[in-house]
């Protein structure tokens, strides 16, 4: 049954997070290889449902590679491996007999540069993910409503109300990544993963994207990576800081960021590397 | 009192750095003769590149003189008849090379049917399998079939579709088509499936999409303009070819549509009025030529032209 | 700044985000195995074709091959109408006339590769190379016809007489004998236009490969423009550049009926290149629908048989030096 989806005003996001607890994605001794390389060790977290954290730490620590864990994109490079489980509502994606193609339709992505399909419309875009939910079919008035939603959440409805049947590479970069942002929430999942979305946004566009996660929070079970610090200490409720594969330190944002209890968190937080 | 800048102080020459009369006509002898040289070898250079220029012009002469002597002869002997009537008996004026033309376009149907389904599906199988051995054996094959004598698969095709059944016939010149089709096919698949940025098949995946669905909805959908380029460019390739048609399409000098039996095809007709003792025929001959190259040149351009309007990669070249 | 949005109310998304996932356990799909399997059978296809036909032509010539064993590639009678078959005469027809295309080919695709590559103003570059890539477009059957009526009665009324008589080199014995014009000459120089532009477009990509450092290098030294490709350009691009000549020669003998129509057709071997001769792709082309009788076509595909294996050679052969050289430059 669908927990509270709005913050009242004023609340601060910690304490919000404290209210729910139940955890929508977990990793329990979570290790990722490319071939015999470990990329990710041996990570157990917790991520409650209504909650935004954050992934942060220095380039090739493991962030990315930890988030395509949870829906099962890691395997889909040649010779990468998981082992240890990711549970989603207490279910182990990586259980036996599981589908990796089920467990990615319970999820949304966004990477790190603009993925628009280039020979579908702005609609067609949008409405790609609906296409491959099983046992569903929409009417058009509901697909028409669905997208126009997920584009207004998107904050790109009103630059692409009048030509949604344009292509998808008439936009700009920024746009497209909205675009690819709408495409994630028009399928309704209860996680969305996020993979460094604002890398190559300019600022107005970073800005509506930060602006859309303090929206989803309550709604959805958001994991960001973020290279970015400040981004991180301005949308998260609660950051991880990996280093060299292991999570070295997972915590409140506001604490992480003002007192860490980890000598190498603090290191990287004061830019002493990274 | 002025103050002046602090004067150099002055050298008087080493012994080391004094020149003898010697020394000094010696150097100066080995400059001129190092300047006469480069002169030389400048001009040197200039008349190889000279040469270079004169080659490519000569490579050059041989395609103007066919296409010259292509369109004087051909433009006589082309007419609206050409491409209506049927061959004239022989030593009879008139005619034309329309069953010829209707056949090469069913040739080339059935040669497509062959070829682009096989070509395409191991293209995408050779581009998603990248790295893999049977991957690279694969494309090292296509090359190896691609260099085949054309006329040694007219053999195969023979043996196999046209001696079992007893009759030459229109498939068999089709399929040997095919066979030829294959590995151009494949090849530009798999360059067009490569362009293909690896971002767009992982949000489709990370969006539920099953890896059939991926790959066809939409990889191949992304790269089918130049997937459509190459097919056509394959088509134009093979609508010349003679060689292996002369012993399964075999000719026919009536309408003819049945695919069990010979059907006529521009090329050959060209290869049998082009030796006939009749000048009716062999006027007829370099029309049919013109023709064959104009529907080769049209189907390739047009290959170019279609791929400019979509949206999507691998427009053009 | 948007307000929050919930998707809008009685619309049944598959999974409002409050619910609980359940993860349903299940296979590969059907689908995915059924693509999978197509791509793989096409892709097998291949290996599998050129299979077939070595064994369907080796097959059909194996009648042929036992009768006359080794004596089939060495004896030069081929006498169809009394059952007597040596392949030598077309061997040596195929060998000869692509040696000669390759001959004169060469220096001209060369030079043609090296100025485009090298020298051509940029207004001349794409014009030029369209031009000569244009060279590979002509059908065969289309050389073979403007051979038929241009090129032989040119060499039969001006070439040959000039090179016999006003050279003298009639008495040596490759221009002897008489002028017919149909000649190993005449498919010589008709291959050697149709394989030009092959040669020439491997040679382009191979020197144009070859990194600016090279040849700054040699500039840097004092070298002029031609120095600095006979020196430094060319020897980096060696392998590569007989790669494109390799191309080249696998394609000549290969071809069919450019040959076949200005060759001459006759199964003799001269030194000669005023004389009428033979090659294995036309003897096929000539004589297959004619045969008389089923030794006559076992020994025409006895004859294919011989030359799918020396093309298989070469074009290996050919693509293991271009492969050398893109390793090199990837190195």
């Amino acid at each position: 049954m669908p927990q509270t989806t709005l913050r009242p005003e004023g609340e601060a996001p910690e304490e919000a997070a404290e209210t729910v607890m139940k955890p929508r994605v977990a990793t329990r001794d979570l290790r990722a290889f490319y071939g015999q390389t470990p990329a990710v060790r041996g990570v157990s977290m917790a991520m409650p449902h209504g909650s935004v954290t954050a992934i942060i730490g220095p380039s090739g620590c493991g962030k990315s590679t930890l988030l395509r864990c949870i829906n099962r994109m890691h395997e889909t490079v040649p010779s990468a491996r998981v082992e240890g489980s990711v549970l989603l509502d207490g279910q182990d994606v990586y259980g036996r007999g599981v589908n990796a193609v089920d467990v990615r339709r319970h999820i949304g992505m966004v990477f790190q540069r603009p993925t628009a399909f280039p020979t579908l419309s702005i609609r067609e875009n949008v409405s790609a993910g609906l296409k491959v939910r099983t046992g569903k079919t929409y009417s058009r008035s509901e697909l028409n409503d669905i997208i126009e939603n997920a584009l207004k959440r998107a904050a790109l409805w009103d630059e692409v109300k009048d030509r949604l049947d344009a292509s998808a590479l008439a936009l700009s970069g920024g746009q497209q990544q909205r675009l690819c942002i709408a495409r994630a929430l028009a399928t309704s999942p209860s996680v969305i993963l996020l993979d460094e979305p604002t890398a190559s946004l300019d600022p107005i566009s970073t800005q509506s994207v930060e602006n859309l996660l303090h929206e989803l929070r309550g709604d959805m079970t958001v994991v960001i990576v973020t290279h970015n610090m400040q981004q991180a200490a301005r949308v998260s409720d609660r950051t991880a800081f990996m280093l060299a594969g292991d999570l070295v330190e997972f915590e409140n944002t506001r604490t992480l960021f003002t007192n860490p209890k980890d000598e190498r968190t603090e290191a990287y937080i004061t830019g002493r590397f990274g | 009192m002025t103050i002046s800048p602090p004067q150099a102080p002055q050298q008087r020459p080493s012994s080391s750095q004094r020149q003898t009369p010697l020394a000094t006509r010696v150097q100066r002898d080995a400059a001129e003769r190092a300047a006469k040289s480069i002169r030389g070898r400048r001009i040197r250079s200039r008349i190889v590149i000279g040469l270079m220029f004169l080659a490519s012009a000569l490579a050059v002469l041989p395609l103007l003189l066919i296409l010259f002597h292509l369109l004087r002869e051909g433009l006589q002997s082309v007419s609206p008849s050409f491409f209506t009537e049927l061959p004239a008996p022989p030593g009879d004026p008139g005619g034309g090379m329309a069953n010829a033309i209707i056949g090469t376009l069913i040739l080339i149907t059935v040669a497509a049917a062959v070829g682009l389904p096989v070509g395409i599906g191991a293209g995408m199988y050779v581009a998603e399998n990248r790295g893999t051995r049977l991957a690279s054996l694969v494309r090292f094959l296509a090359d190896v079939l691609n260099g085949l004598p054309s006329i040694v698969i007219g053999i195969f095709a023979w043996q196999v579709l046209v001696r079992p059944i007893g009759n030459f016939s229109a498939l068999a010149g089709g399929v040997a088509l095919g066979v030829m089709m294959i590995p151009l096919v494949t090849r530009s698949t798999e360059e067009m499936i490569r362009l293909v940025p690896n971002s767009l098949r992982e949000a489709a995946l990370a969006l539920g999409y099953s890896e059939a669905r991926t790959s066809l909805s939409i990889v191949l959908r992304t790269a089918l303009p130049g997937i459509v380029t190459g097919a056509l460019v394959a088509v134009s390739r093979i609508a010349g070819e003679t060689a292996p048609l002369l012993f399964t399409a075999l000719g026919n000098q009536f309408w003819s549509l049945a695919l069990d039996q010979p059907i006529a095809a521009l090329p050959l007709q060209i290869y049998y009025y082009a030796t006939s003792p009749y000048a009716e025929q062999r006027a007829l001959a370099w029309a049919g030529a013109l023709v064959l190259i104009g529907i080769v040149l049209l189907i390739s351009l047009g290959a170019r032209m279609a791929t400019r309007n979509r949206f999507g990669l691998g427009s053009g070249d | 700044m948007s307000e929050p949005l919930h998707p809008a109310p009685g619309i049944d998304v598959s999974l409002p985000s409050g619910d609980d996932v359940s993860l349903r356990p299940r296979g590969a799909s059907p689908g995915d195995r059924l693509y999978r399997g197509f791509i793989l059978a096409c892709a097998l296809a291949i290996p599998v074709l050129i299979a077939l036909i070595a064994i369907e032509v080796f097959v059909g010539g194996w009648p042929t091959l036992r009768e006359f064993g080794v004596s089939f590639l060495t004896s030069s009678e081929w006498d169809p109408a009394n059952g007597v078959f040596g392949a030598a005469p077309a061997i040596f027809g195929t060998l000869v006339s692509s040696a000669l295309a390759l001959v004169l080919a060469t220096p001209l695709a060369l030079g043609v590769a090296i100025f485009l590559a090298e020298f051509a103003p940029n207004w001349l570059r794409q014009p030029l190379a369209f031009l000569v890539d244009l060279l590979a477009a002509i059908p065969s059957v289309v050389y073979g016809f403007w051979g038929i009526v241009f090129l032989v009665p040119l060499l039969r009324e001006s070439v040959m007489p000039f090179l016999g008589d006003t050279l003298g080199l009639a008495n040596t014995p490759f221009f002897s004998g008489p002028a017919y014009g149909r000649s190993m000459l005449a498919a010589g120089v008709i291959l050697a236009i149709m394989i030009l532009p092959y040669i020439s477009a491997v040679s382009r990509e191979v020197l144009m490969a070859v990194p600016r450092s090279q040849r700054e290098a040699a500039l840097a030294l004092g070298a002029t423009r031609w120095e600095m490709i006979r020196d430094a350009v060319v020897p980096y691009a060696k392998s590569g550049l007989f790669g494109g000549i390799s191309v080249g020669l696998g394609r000549a003998l290969g071809e069919t009926m450019a040959v076949t129509m200005v060759i001459g057709n006759r199964a003799e071997i001269s030194a000669s290149l005023f004389a009428p001769g033979y090659t294995m792709a036309s003897v096929i082309a000539n004589e297959f629908t004619e045969a008389t009788d089923d030794l006559h076509l076992s020994a025409l595909m006895a004859i294919g048989a011989v030359l799918l294996i020396i093309t298989i050679i070469v074009n290996a052969v050919a693509r293991w030096l271009v492969w050398r050289v893109s390793r090199e430059r990837t190195a």
